[in-house]
């Protein structure tokens, strides 16, 4: 898996660098993402789709096959509606 | 499993005007519809442009909200280094600070007590006045101001006198801050940024940031406290699992939705959402109640689980306009409700629930005992 940012469209919301601190960090000068692993191991995947998919701008993105669930080629993961999720 | 509201026949994207109108209003309540919308660029938090001059929705300077792309990413990104991780994190200290202090009056103010006016309100207060650097002495009388000044207050002439004392309070200590800016977020601004902000749009800062600190997060501690002592078993599990606080924190965010509505939108051009056309120049209200699948103060709302995953719940928006505030108010809540609870682990209400009196964004009281 091959994780992309796109600091342009990035607001600062500092959910990916909360919730997956192994894969992103957060600009002190900006407070806009940055990428600390682009290819994160497996360990990390599930957290990395749930920020693709989290993330307020669609600034994460997911590309790669060889994924279990397979789905992500740059485009942002779809969002669990909260009312449906585990 | 909670539903959402209105998961199943009602559409979820409705036009709000009478037939025939020239400019359609819709509203959306859908998940899906709420999300594509405030995530979609082509719509504008502006009033449209033959309202501009509409005095009731006047531009607010230095409002985030009333800004589009390419002002807004230009105001956002002198804001953004105040509100990232590791600059929350030094305010932790701070907080466990003023959270001990009031955990401690409470202690000595017997039972049952209110926890609005002597936990929640001068928590939040005291926090968010010294993030701005507010002096300590005029701390309580301009918390004071902003609670009269809500906007639910039905005495017209009260509400108004408190908001033009809020605002005069301000723009004064603004322009002291002007000559001995402080190491402060609003004395840092002014260092960094000063030159190139004017007068109002630095005061229209100061009084979005003070406003939302206080209210939005008073708001949700208030009824997220409430939500958990409605929901004992949720409670005891958090106690039993003090580790589960962050999702906790989450899911009262998500239950309470203290901005039931987003700032209305207006598309730019023609947008196709969920099968229908927003055409130009068409406003759309955006229920962030109804896509979150909770509902307004007071009234019944589905079961808490603290241990679900409820990423993705729009309590703080979507889009470039996501809540710049959204760290600093999991971190409070955090440290508040934890505190709460490891101090008083048998907290209770002291009353029927169905006696509790309710603002639009707060419940007015919340008595206890532990
Ligand atoms: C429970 C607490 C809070 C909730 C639920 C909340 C909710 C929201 C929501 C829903 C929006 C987006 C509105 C829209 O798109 O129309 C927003 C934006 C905003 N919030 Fe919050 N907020 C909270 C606390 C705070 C705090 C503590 C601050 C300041 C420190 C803050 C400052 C802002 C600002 C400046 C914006 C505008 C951002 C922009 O336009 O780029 N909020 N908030």
């Amino acid at each position: 898996m091959e994780v992309r940012v796109d600091r342009d469209r990035c607001a600062g919301s500092g959910l990916c660098v909360s919730y997956a601190p192994e894969v992103f960090d957060q600009s002190e000068d900006d407070g806009k993402v940055l990428l600390k692993e682009p290819l994160p191991g497996t360990g990390a995947a599930g957290a990395v789709r749930a920020m693709a998919a989290r993330c307020p701008t669609g600034a994460i993105t997911v590309h790669g096959h060889g994924h279990a669930h397979g789905h992500g080629h740059g485009e942002p993961a779809a969002p669990r509606e909260p009312s449906e999720a585990v | 499993m909670p539903r959402p509201l209105n998961d199943s026949q009602q559409s979820r994207l409705v036009v709000t005007t009478p037939p025939g109108s020239p400019d359609r209003a819709w509203l959306a309540t859908g998940y899906a519809e709420v999300r594509a919308i405030l995530g979609d660029d082509r719509f504008s938090t502006l009033p449209p442009a033959a309202n501009a001059s509409d005095s009731r929705r006047l531009i607010q300077p230095g409002n985030l909200l009333h800004y589009d792309a390419p002002e807004h990413t230009r105001m956002r990104k002198m804001l953004m280094p105040e509100f990232t991780l590791r600059r929350v994190r030094t305010l932790e200290p701070l907080v466990e600070r003023v959270v001990t202090e009031r955990l401690d009056a409470l202690e000595h103010a017997g039972q049952p007590v209110d926890l609005i006016s002597h936990f929640v309100w001068p928590t939040t207060s005291l926090v968010g006045c010294s993030i701005l650097g507010i002096p300590r002495d005029d701390q309580a009388e301009l918390a004071r101001h902003i609670d009269t000044h809500r906007i639910d207050n039905p005495d017209r002439e009260q509400r108004e006198a408190a908001g033009n004392a809020y605002l005069s309070y301000l723009s004064k200590y603004m322009r002291q801050k002007r000559r001995k800016p402080g190491d402060d977020l609003l004395g840092r601004l002014i260092v960094e940024h000063g030159a190139e902000l004017t007068e109002a749009e630095l005061l229209g800062t100061a009084t979005t940031l003070l406003a939302s600190l206080i209210q939005n997060v008073a708001g949700t501690l208030g009824l997220g406290t409430l939500a958990l002592l409605e929901n004992p078993e949720q409670l005891a599990l958090l106690l039993k699992r003090p580790e589960l606080i962050d999702h906790a924190v989450e899911e009262v965010i998500r239950s309470v939705s203290v901005i039931a509505m987003a700032s209305p939108r207006t598309a730019l051009e023609d947008v196709p959402i969920a099968g229908r056309v927003i055409r130009t120049g068409e406003t759309v209200a955006c229920s962030l109640l109804g896509a979150n699948g909770t509902t307004a103060p007071g009234e019944p709302k589905a079961p808490l689980d603290i241990t679900r995953d409820n990423s993705g719940h729009m309590a703080f928006g979507h889009g470039i306009h996501y809540c710049i505030g959204a760290l600093v108010t999991r971190m409070e809540l955090r440290i508040a409700i934890a505190g709460l609870l490891e101090r008083f682990p048998t907290v209770r209400l002291a009353v029927p629930p169905d006696g509790l009196r309710f603002s639009s964004r707060a419940v007015e009281t919340l008595p206890v005992v532990w």
